[in-house]
């Protein structure tokens, strides 16, 4: 059950806070994280996220600033989306693309102002991220790529109440910031961009400050969500919660070797954008279609298909599981698959191979989780 | 808060405990077991008649986060399946002590001498 590791693990400014109350601390991606804090576990943390309100700890992704007079250029050369839809204060979710049209990473680009982009990665590809991007922007002309992943700490707010635990904090309007899009201001005191995103399927806020104020901005969210219920919330919810809500993991649902066309995301994908990396070879799978496709499913039989456990058609091996767990909300084993385009219709069934016992699984749609609005 | 572990048990280095009497034991996890896996929503359980040599694997469980495997602390035969766990798996959570999966018939009882008691397991997971 323990986790070797080599390289020492990075620490994000609320390590020292978790420690202290109890959560329990895994590597992940390099970093020493919460998994899940005591007296909570994934699932009351999950299902006060879902019914309440939950706060995380988000600081091990990565900042990287895109700035220059040609920094739109740059940003629409890297970026599978469409950057020029954005306006300033206004962000959206990407594609950072091989000329596969695979993916190096998946990201969210904030525009801060006409030329000066942040677009904020996975921790773990913090590193290659940011010299893919320097390498890949000189052609745009005059726009420079700066890691300012160690400027920012990142606090996520999520839940129904999120919203009105936030604004007791923050002399920023947070009803007129609308679902991906962010603001300046100060929270706790502290200045901070907060922005009406989050990983979770819940409506929420990401609230970007200074690492040296983080630990002052997470106390004060946890005071005043005490009578709403807040509770800290570790990667083990943050996982079930985003699959719930049918998002993508890089590392497990796309990563290098999957498209976005594959992994059913034409819609992170500007179509009418003048050529970006990866841009032909999606526009040739737009047009021709290809051999497997992202689903989600859930198991029909008692068992849960997990990362990497093969799906079988009949006797063929077909494809496989790139997510699975036990969601607390829907009570249901639920997960991601390729599969060949023939069996992705909703209803098809097929089998995951669980520890080697043949397992009746069947396609449904995502998100597997909608919030009521 | 963590549940005490009986002085009257033996435990292993896997994190199974034995609970013995006579020749026979009833085998569990530990509170410690339970405390890394999280919030467990299957155990999978071998059928009474069940042949097993000490450190071999007996079973599943399955909490949200990963799937671990159960191991048999002594040699011996399954004489009785704790069934109703199926059907209420977060008891391994709530009371891991308690909360017995296999009866196990020992072949070899003395194995059992081999085995940690609650002060040597407590110093294991330190």
């Amino acid at each position: 059950m323990e986790q070797a590791t080599e390289a020492p693990l990075k620490k994000t400014p609320l390590n020292a806070r978790h420690r202290a109350s109890g959560a329990r601390m895994v590597p992940f991606a390099g970093w020493d994280m919460p998994v899940e804090y005591a007296g909570g576990g994934v699932v009351a943390e999950h299902m006060a996220v879902r019914t309440a309100v939950g706060l995380f700890d988000v600081s091990h992704m990565g900042e990287i600033e895109i700035a220059g007079k040609d920094a739109l250029a740059a940003v629409q050369r890297i970026s599978s989306n469409d950057a020029s839809k954005l306006q300033v204060g206004q962000a959206q979710y990407s594609g950072l693309l091989t000329p596969d049209g695979t993916f190096v990473d998946d990201l969210l680009v904030y525009r801060l102002a006409p030329s000066h982009f942040l677009l904020v990665v996975n921790a773990g590809n913090i590193e290659k991220d940011y010299a893919w991007m320097a390498e890949q922007i000189k052609p745009a002309g005059d726009a420079v790529a700066v890691n300012a992943s160690s400027r920012y700490a990142l606090i996520a707010v999520q839940g129904p109440y999120a919203q009105t635990i936030l604004q007791t904090l923050t002399g920023v309007d947070l009803s007129s910031i609308k679902y991906y899009w962010f603001a300046h201001g100060e929270v706790a005191s502290v200045r901070a961009t907060i922005s009406r995103t989050g990983y979770t399927g819940e409506d929420g806020f990401e609230v970007f400050v200074p690492p040296q104020s983080a630990d002052r901005v997470w106390l004060a969210l946890l005071e005043a969500g005490k009578g709403s219920g807040i509770v800290p919330c570790g990667l083990g919810a943050r996982d079930t919660l985003r699959l719930e809500a049918g998002m993508r993991l890089h590392g497990n649902d796309i990563d290098e070797t999957t498209t976005a066309v594959e992994a059913d995301l034409n819609w992170i994908v500007g179509w009418k954008k003048d050529d970006f990396i990866g841009a032909p070879r999606l526009r040739e799978q737009k047009a021709n279609g290809t051999a497997r496709k992202i689903v989600g499913f859930e198991m029909l039989d008692r068992g849960i298909g997990r990362h990497g456990y093969d799906a079988y058609v009949g006797n063929d091996k077909a494809g496989i599981v790139t997510s699975g767990t036990q969601t607390p909300f829907l009570k249901k084993a639920i997960g991601m698959a390729y599969l060949p385009v023939a069996q992705t219709a909703p209803g098809t069934e097929f089998d995951v191979d669980i520890r080697g016992k043949r397992t009746r699984a069947r396609v449904v749609p995502m998100p597997f989780y909608k919030r009521q609005k | 808060m963590a549940a005490a572990y009986p002085a009257g048990f033996k435990y292993t280095k896997d994190h199974e405990w034995i609970d013995l009497a006579g020749d026979r034991g009833k085998v569990g996890i530990t509170d410690y077991a339970q405390q890394q896996l999280g919030d467990v929503v299957y155990v999978e359980l071998p059928e009474v008649g069940a042949r097993l040599k000490q450190g071999q694997s007996f079973g599943t469980i399955e909490s949200v986060k990963a799937v671990s495997e159960l191991y048999s602390p002594v040699t011996g035969e399954v004489v009785e399946v704790n069934a109703p766990l199926k059907d209420k798996p977060e008891t391994v959570n709530s009371n891991p002590h308690a909360t017995w999966m296999v009866v196990i018939k020992l072949t070899n009882p003395s194995e059992a001498g081999g085995l940690l008691d609650a002060t040597q397991y407590q110093d294991l997971i330190k």
